[in-house]
């Protein structure tokens, strides 16, 4: 063994006993440590800047190469031991710390901040949009006319002279002074002439919308109420794609269950013209019965092939083209869809009664 | 139209069918059936009885007489409190146990310290009048004991009709007959085709105007004022929904509602001169049947004599020339009316009647002779009255022949008709039909003179496919075209209205009336609300000018029904202004040009589609405040890719202070703020109602207008981020300054956020400090300090030049 050419009292940092005596103590500490905060300051004294590893590790520096190797190895064991330690413990006392913070952190989580409750749109607005997608699936578009309008467009283009007894059948709400010409529509069919002018032809449109009835408000009357219009023009175009159509909206907005009829009715607009039925969906044809006065099927709309005179008077030629149109009650088929017993409901506003519908798509 | 069953079968005598039936199949062929009544049914235990003898009670209030009733079987003793009530007379004796109708229940009983064993009825209580003055006497002949229901005929059953305009035959049971034979295929005698008396030296009658083109004149002398009507002829009227009056007046309401003809009686000695059908002349008056005095319009067909007007043709008599309980002789009117004449002048004068109804909806023309021969007829036998000469005055236009090809019908229906089966539809409804000489396949089709509505070949296909069932059209779907789906502003709107909904708002469907006053406390007096002609309500005569009076009526009735926390929204037209009437409007019989259609809708008023808000109570845990309202417009803006601006504005009803004006670009497009106090005050809506109002078109159309989203560059470059605190004049808008920030700033500008609000001494009185975190980043490089310090210097100087601030602490 060669003589050692190094000062013993400083090499003595790297002497194996105390080295292990060092280790020892850092071991202990880290493990006596009970808190984060402890442990933290156990490895500045163990592990940091002036730690007994750190000053012997510095002393390598000043060996001689041959021994160098030697004194590397012991002060890295040590401090890997001691780094291993600290690890260790801290991980315990992590572990420790999360378990107590995070139930201290613990809150009441069925207490929501600030409600602001779910608004809601219409019924009569998302069934308007109802059957206008189910229409629009079909190749057909959506139109649209104003709510006034003038009486050319409501009667007198749809067949109803200014004398003709079918302006009675509606109650009108004209606006003044007298003579203004000028209505609340009565109907959606002021659109299907609308359509045929502005459109062309062939021409495939519903149109959706609110109109106006001189009909004091009750629990099956209001004087505002939806209605769906439809109106299909083309050359071919027959009754049996009338039904075939009708059958269709059917299905969409009340299911298939219901079985649906065309019943002979009147209006000038179409020839023939028909009412649609659907069987009761309260005592499903069975009779007995309030809702339809157990006649077993509920009027939903009126509809038929349009009439010639209608075409001319909006220069389309009805020898080469024909038509069917239709208008539903949008009232009365939300009534059915969701069994709404009093239809004011639809329009006192109150909230509580719309926000049901909020989730109707 | 009420139709008493056992009338409709002396038409069609082999109809077995019950009336459920019978209506199952009326409805099917088009008529209206909305109810069967049922009549006799609940009348039990009513026989003949002989009044043996009378007694007198005295001593009562009211005349009180007790009777000895002979029924056959055995003799009852009865009280009765009819004073008409004779020995030997035979009446309707209910036996105790018998039921009347409404379910009511015969029983012996004491009554008047003696026994009633049982009732004598009067026509009221057989349900047979709506009320009578004593009981009813029955004629001689009849045997004791028989049921009175049976004699009388109590027991039938009405169908209810209700006719549309195109069946107007159908206000009659002659025409009700005619669809009855046609949908069960048997036999149908049409009374309107019998043959009639012929006519010649009546009474002179002159038409010189087109409205009245077909007039026949009976006059009958000796008529005996005194005769009644017989009891079936009241029975039938009763169930048929009309009121006995007198025999004249009941025989031709009779054959009105039998044939389908109004007619009319005057009493022949009050007539000076020649009846003459023309129009009124001006100033002059009538005074109806109803005793009414009338100022006559120049439009109003009258029959005249030489005295003036004596009836409103066509819609009702007068009262001058009313057959009374004296008049022997009659003339009697059976005539054919202009139906648009008819229409406006019972119109004009608020006066529909039995007559009018039918002429509005055309009358036979072919049924007048018939008609009167009829009348004529019940007159002679019932009322001893002698027929004299009748006038026949025709100057009706020959019918037009329509031409349907034969297979139309199958071209509309989308099936094949066997073209015997078209003839025989055709012939079912009254129609004559030959084939064209020249043209194959085409029928001559003459309709029947009952069927004016009968206009061409579209109404004749009609009843061929609905006489053959609807239920028989095949089913199909048609091709359309390929569709372009929804529009733009189409699906924006249903954007819009879902952004609403996801601020918490509840949608509402308000009536669009609205009361003149509550625009007045509003200050809406200027948006020109149009006013109804015939309002509903004489308080709500306008149309809304804004949503915002139905959606504070709909927050009150919420208010009023305990909810406290409501936040509503309507979305609709509202209506401003009004157009001008156009000087003629268009005809039908071809398409309108493109001036008239724009002088059409000129008529019209403006009605753009607005959102409204309203918003009252808590949200989001503390009271509304105006911000609220602001930020739900904001958002609504957004959702449409739009960005609004704030300002303020003074715009009632809002509360001045309180109050923003919401600006796309520089457009004032809405408001949104709190209700002025006066106006909470004055309906007393909840402190602090908040309500916003935005053009839904204006934002619609800017949405629309922007085309499709340019792609962002997303930068990967680090940011830079800066706070400013600036302190300005606390009337200052934080908007506004931050507008001019991001203004000044410039392009690399990214974020920007107000995080904090600050007033105090430090900033100084009437101001306050806005502090702002700016985030700076460039698209292509890392920002140096220097390009930061200047971006954000640019911004502060930018929001000193335009509002005077000045950074915090500078």
């Amino acid at each position: 063994m060669s003589a050692p050419d190094y000062d013993p009292k400083q090499v003595s940092l790297l002497d194996a006993a105390q080295l292990t005596a060092a280790r020892d103590a850092g071991l202990a500490a880290f493990a006596n440590a009970t808190s984060l905060d402890l442990l933290a300051l156990a490895r500045t004294a163990h592990l940091g800047g002036s730690a007994h590893i750190a000053l012997a590790n510095r002393e390598i520096g000043v060996l001689p190469p041959a021994a160098k190797g030697d004194a590397g190895k012991r002060v890295n064991e040590v401090r890997k031991a001691l780094e291993l330690a600290f690890e260790q413990r801290r991980a315990v006392l992590e572990l420790e710390r999360d378990a107590r913070v995070l139930v201290e952190e613990r809150v009441d989580v069925s207490l929501v901040p600030g409600t602001v409750l779910q608004g809601a749109r219409h019924p009569l607005t998302t069934i308007q949009e109802r059957i206008a997608d189910v229409f629009v699936a079909m190749g057909w578009e959506v139109a649209e006319g104003p709510e006034v309008e003038h009486e050319w467009f409501n009667f007198d283009a749809l067949n109803m002279p200014a004398d003709h007894p079918a302006r009675e059948m509606q109650d009108t709400l004209w606006l003044a002074p007298e003579g203004s010409q000028v209505v609340l529509r009565t109907q959606t069919s002021p659109v299907q002439i609308r359509s045929l002018l502005a459109r062309g032809l062939p021409c495939y449109v519903i149109a959706p919308g609110r109109v106006f009835r001189n009909d004091a408000l009750d629990a099956t009357h209001s004087p505002v109420f939806g209605q769906v219009e439809g109106l299909c023009v083309d050359e071919g175009i027959t009754m049996a794609h009338l039904r075939g159509t009708l059958e269709a909206y059917v299905a969409a907005m009340f299911g298939t269950h219901l079985a649906s009829r065309l019943r002979p009715s009147y209006f000038p607009f179409t020839e023939p013209s028909a009412e649609l039925d659907i069987t009761c969906f309260a005592c499903l044809g069975a009779g007995e019965c309030r809702v339809c006065s157990s006649e077993g099927w509920i009027e939903v709309g009126g509809c038929g092939m349009v009439n010639p005179a209608v075409l001319v008077a909006c220069g389309v030629d009805p020898e080469r083209y024909s038509g069917f149109a239709f208008g539903m009650g949008l009232d009365r088929t939300l009534m059915f869809r969701h069994g709404i017993t009093d239809i004011r409901d639809l329009y006192e506003g109150d909230q509580r009664f719309t926000r049901a519908f909020g989730t109707e798509a | 139209m009420r139709v008493p069953l056992s009338w409709l079968r002396t038409f069609v005598p082999d109809l077995t069918a019950p009336a459920s039936e019978v209506a199952t199949a009326l409805i099917r062929a088009g008529l209206e059936v909305e109810q069967v009544l049922q009549y006799g049914h609940d009348v039990t235990g009513v026989v003949v009885g002989r009044v043996l003898d009378v007694e007198v009670l005295e001593g009562f209030k009211k005349p009180i007489r007790f009777c000895h009733v002979d029924v056959g079987a055995r003799v009852h003793e009865v009280v009765c409190g009819a004073t008409n009530v004779a020995p030997g007379d035979l009446v309707p004796f209910a036996l105790p146990g018998a039921s009347l109708p409404g379910g009511f229940a015969i029983a012996t009983r004491q009554t008047y310290g003696r026994t009633s064993d049982g009732m004598i009825c009067s026509e009221a209580e057989l349900g047979l009048a709506e009320s009578s003055p004593g009981i009813l006497v029955l004629p001689q002949g009849s045997a004791l004991g028989v049921d009175v229901v049976a004699l009388l005929g109590l027991r039938d059953e009405v169908l209810d009709i209700a006719v549309t305009p195109d069946r107007g035959y159908t206000l009659s049971v002659r025409g009700v007959a005619r669809e009855v034979g046609t949908a069960f295929g048997i036999d149908f005698d049409d009374p309107g085709l019998r043959a009639h008396a012929s006519a010649g030296g009546g009474y002179p009658v002159v038409l010189p105007d087109q409205g009245c083109d077909h007039y026949v004149a009976c006059t009958l002398t000796g008529f005996d004022p005194t005769a009644p009507s017989p009891a079936w002829l009241k029975r039938r009227l009763v169930l048929a929904g009309m009121r006995p009056i007198s025999l004249a007046v009941d025989v031709t309401n009779h054959v009105m509602l039998e044939l389908g003809q109004p007619l009319h009686a005057f009493d022949l000695a009050t007539l000076r001169g020649p009846v003459v059908v023309r129009r009124a002349r001006g100033g002059e008056r009538l005074t109806t049947l109803d005793g009414q005095d009338r100022r006559l319009h120049p439009d109003d067909l009258l029959i005249t004599d030489d005295s003036g007007a004596l009836a409103l043709a066509g819609v009702m008599g007068g009262a001058r020339t009313e057959i009374s309980e004296v008049t022997t002789s009659l003339l009697l009117e059976s005539a054919h009316f202009e139906a648009s004449t008819v229409t406006r002048t019972a119109r004009r004068h608020r006066l529909p009647s039995e007559a009018s109804k039918r002429f509005e909806r055309g009358v036979d023309t072919d049924l007048a002779a018939a008609a009167a021969s009829a009348a004529v007829a019940l007159l002679v036998e019932l009322g001893g009255a002698v027929p004299g000469p009748t006038t026949d005055v025709d100057q009706r236009p020959s019918r037009d022949q329509l031409r349907l090809p034969a297979g139309r019908p199958g071209q509309v229906a989308g099936r094949a008709y066997d073209p015997a089966v078209v003839r025989k539809r055709l012939v079912d409804v009254g129609c004559t039909v030959s084939a064209h000489g020249d043209s194959d396949g085409v029928l001559l089709v003459t309709p029947p003179g009952w069927r004016p509505d009968l206009t061409g070949a579209a109404e004749l296909v009609e009843e061929v496919i609905r006489l053959e069932g609807y239920d028989t059209v095949p089913v199909a779907l048609p091709s359309a075209p390929a569709g372009r789906g929804l529009t733009e502003p189409q699906r924006r709107r249903r954007t819009a209205s879902r952004s609403l909904a996801a601020s918490g708002l509840v949608e509402v469907v308000t009536p669009p009336f609205v009361a003149e006053s509550l625009l007045e406390t509003l200050g809406y007096s200027h948006l020109a609300a149009p006013r109804l002609l015939n309002p509903l309500s004489e308080t709500e005569a306008l149309l809304r000018p804004s949503l915002v009076p139905g959606l504070l009526t709909a927050l009150l009735r919420n208010v009023g029904r305990g909810l406290t926390d409501v936040a509503l929204f309507e979305t609709g037209s509202v209506f401003r202004g009004s157009g001008t009437p156009v000087a003629v409007v268009p005809k039908t019989s071809q398409r309108p040009t493109e001036e008239e259609l724009d002088g059409l809708d000129a008529a019209l008023p403006a009605q753009p589609r607005y959102v409204g808000v309203v918003m009252a109570g808590r949200r989001a845990g503390r009271a509304v405040e105006v911000g609220d309202a602001v930020e739900i417009c904001l958002a609504l803006a957004a959702s449409l890719g739009l960005t609004l601006t704030v300002g303020r504005t003074q715009e009632a009803p809002l509360h001045p202070g309180r109050a923003a004006a919401l600006m796309l670009q520089d457009t004032p497009v809405g408001t949104a703020g709190e209700l002025h106090p006066r106006v909470v005050a004055a309906l007393g809506l909840p402190a602090r109602t908040l309500v916003a109002e935005v053009d839904l078109d204006a934002l619609v159309l800017a949405a629309t207008a922007r085309g499709p989203v340019g792609a962002p560059v997303v930068s990967s470059y680090p940011p830079s981020s800066v706070d400013v605190a600036l302190v300005v004049d606390d009337a200052v808008l934080a908007g506004d300054v931050e507008r001019s920030l991001r203004a000044g700033a410039g392009e690399l500008l990214e974020a920007l956020a107000l995080f904090d609000v600050f007033t105090g001494p430090q900033v100084g009185p009437g101001r306050r400090s806005l502090a702002y975190a700016l985030r700076f980043r460039a698209p292509d490089r890392t920002l140096t300090d220097g390009e930061v310090l200047a971006a954000r210097d640019a911004a502060v100087t930018r929001a000193g030049v335009d509002h005077g601030a000045v950074l915090r602490g500078a």
